[in-house]
């Protein structure tokens, strides 16, 4: 039983992750009507950026404050370079344009810092205590507290302030929003912002167990876009309850079921079987189409 | 009706000079050359597949490469037969129909067909998505595929993460060129096969019930067409192409592991489709090229004396993507034919003293 209850919580903590950039996937789709393929590897950018600033000598937290407020301008600057242009245009276009920014971003990343992989410093001793009988290690702790305190600012932020409330009202009904006085586009601009943000924390408490390489985010990616897609893809409580839930199963299943080669694949079935059955996922309205 | 039949004439003119182009390349290449474009013709095949699904029938795919994994680990095992795969090592299961091992070529057709099998089967449940729920489904396959390959339980069909190798095969049937250039003329009539082929099936009935889901799947519905069976077939079509491409890939590079299909080479492929232009054929030759020759080139750079990094090529394939989206979304084929449209209109406009053409055939517009 103990062995399993730690089970849970490593899968709790790797499910943490998930549930950030699934809520950065959210909070764009929300936004923009568009799945941001390119989020994994805004992500790591950013990653590759903190391991740079601690390589100078600054210190993790600083050097953690000054990458989000680094991803924030860079998801500000992605929207309003390349999304904005092509944001009436058809689906397709937009996906692949995200999908450029994907390839480049990559290609990028490896050559400013090498291919070669970089091990990366966890701001969590990599030590172990008992709860209750159960042992439990530090970072994951440390992870899944990251990760809560960071959602929880977000919520806070959207639910509680003027600008969270313009944010929200661009995303139900840009109209209205905009025949009210808000400034719509910025609003858009400043959702993928946030989003940059929460892929940056999820690459840097990723980062210590993935190690730092130009695709580590890749698998992280496709884990979020099930959890993403579990919770229902315009919700954010379903998002969060998604990634953790993702983390769970698929931590378990590894470890008791199926063996390790196959958590990808399970995170496929887990996708497949949710858009099948339930395309809204737990949370999720049901599309309504108007013919 | 005079017009359209001066054009196709004008295509077939270019079709037929591009295919004598073709057959009589090998005489001034060597054999490395022949072999790069041995590549082109295999991503010409799959691309030409890609685009019946992506640009024709509207159903994003970001998983092609997965589908062409299945088609090369189909075309390895066959080519190999039982005896092959147990002097490797391997133990297949006894109840499987291996064969005693066959010529490459005649693997293409089976791996074809059992590749268009997987994907009429994926293509089923992805009825219920579309656009990016669909992108989404067949990129989460790019992924889990590969690794499914490396399961220990199917290792002793697909080598795990070694992979299976393969011997050169000799040039078949007595003639008298070297293997690399029987594999490039293999490719190339393999190639110009499903091109006619995917020519015939587009401009006909086919085409255009996947053309009418693609632009208005209820108004398609409304009109008779039964929008879930194109859907599916253009799945099992464009898988089909898939696999044969990949059949063909695993006779080139003479193995077949799962890292030879990684995510990068579907979202290449979707780029390069996209690139050459979506519900074009001839923009195809273009990604194709490009798709090959980009990496090379981006890498190493002729004319300037810059040794650019290994990652460069990705950077300027994610740029140009961008870019093209940007200025030409329709793509290089758009292009052409945005730039040619003077001449087709006076071609046509003297033929039939009068009318030029419609600015833009219709249900081109949006792309």
């Amino acid at each position: 039983m103990a062995e399993f209850l730690q089970q849970v919580v490593g899968g709790l903590a790797a499910g943490s992750i998930y549930a950030s950039l699934a809520l950065a996937l959210v909070l764009i789709y929300r936004a923009t009507d568009v799945i941001n393929f390119a989020q994994g590897e805004m992500a790591t950018f950013t990653t590759f950026v903190a391991w740079s600033l601690m390589n100078r000598g600054v210190d993790y937290w600083p050097a953690f404050a000054l990458t989000l407020a680094i991803a924030f301008a860079f998801g500000v600057g992605v929207q309003r370079a390349l999304i904005r242009p092509v944001e009436n245009k058809p689906e397709i276009v937009v996906v692949i344009v995200t999908i450029g920014l994907l390839i480049a971003l990559n290609g990028l990343t490896g050559w400013i810092w090498g291919a070669e992989v970089k091990s990366f410093e966890s701001p969590f001793p990599n030590t172990t205590r008992e709860i209750g009988g159960v042992t439990i290690s530090t970072r994951d702790l440390g992870t899944l507290g990251i990760c809560f305190v960071t959602v929880a600012v977000l919520w806070a932020f959207f639910r509680f302030t003027t600008v969270g409330l313009a944010l929200r009202s661009s995303a139900v009904n840009p109209n209205a929003a905009r025949l009210l006085g808000v400034r719509v586009t910025w609003m858009l601009a400043l959702g993928w912002g946030f989003a940059a943000v929460l892929g940056a924390v999820a690459g840097m408490m990723a980062a210590p167990s993935v190690f730092l390489d130009p695709s580590m985010m890749l698998v992280v990616l496709i884990y979020a876009f099930a959890a993403a897609v579990l919770g229902g893809i315009d919700s954010p409580i379903g998002a969060v309850v998604g990634g953790l839930l993702l983390g769970v199963i698929v931590d378990l299943l590894g470890a008791y079921v199926v063996s390790p080669e196959l958590r990808l694949p399970t995170a496929l079935l887990v996708l497949l079987v949710v858009l099948i059955i339930r395309p809204q996922g737990l949370f999720g309205h049901v599309a309504v189409r108007r013919v | 009706m005079s017009d359209r039949r001066l054009l196709t004439a004008a295509k077939l003119l270019v079709v037929a000079v591009l295919a004598f182009g073709i057959a009589i390349l090998p005489r001034f290449l060597g054999e490395f050359r022949a072999s790069q474009f041995t590549f082109v013709a295999i991503y010409f095949i799959a691309l030409l597949g890609l685009n019946i699904l992506t640009g024709y029938s509207g159903q994003i795919s970001l998983g092609h490469g997965a589908f062409m994994m299945i088609g090369a680990y189909v075309g390895a095992i066959l080519s190999l037969g039982r005896p092959g795969l147990e002097l490797l090592g391997h133990e297949p299961a006894s109840w499987l129909p291996l064969g005693d091992g066959m010529e490459p070529i005649f693997t293409l057709p089976i791996a074809g067909a059992l590749t268009a099998v997987a994907g009429v089967l994926f293509g089923i449940p992805a009825l219920r998505l579309a656009g990016v729920s669909l992108a989404l489904a067949t990129f989460a396959v790019a992924v889990s595929l590969p690794q499914l390959a490396k399961w220990d339980r199917l290792e002793d069909l697909t080598g795990g993460g070694g992979g299976i190798v393969l011997n050169l095969p000799a040039t078949p049937f007595g003639l008298d060129i070297s293997t690399r250039h029987w594999l490039y003329y293999q490719a190339w009539g393999t190639a110009a096969a499903l091109f006619v082929t995917a020519w015939l099936m587009t401009r006909g009935r086919l085409g255009r019930a996947w053309r009418s889901v693609r632009d208005g799947e209820i108004a398609a519905t409304a009109s008779g067409v039964n929008g879930g069976l194109y859907k599916t077939l253009a799945f099992g079509v464009s898988s089909f192409y898939a696999g044969v491409a990949g059949a063909l890939l695993a006779i080139e590079v003479s193995y077949v592991n799962p890292d030879t299909f990684p995510l990068t080479l579907s979202i290449l492929l979707l780029a390069s489709v996209v690139v050459g232009g979506l519900g074009s054929l001839s923009g195809v030759i273009v990604g194709a090229l490009m798709l090959e020759f980009l990496p090379i080139y981006a890498q190493d750079p002729p004319l300037v004396p810059v040794a650019f990094s290994k990652q460069s090529p990705a950077v300027a394939f994610g740029a140009l993507l961008i870019l093209i989206m940007f200025l030409i979304p329709e793509g290089v084929a758009g292009l052409l034919r945005r730039m040619l449209r003077p001449f087709t209109n006076a071609l046509v406009r003297r033929q039939n003293g009068g009318s030029p053409m419609p600015a833009t055939p219709a249900g081109r517009e949006e792309l």
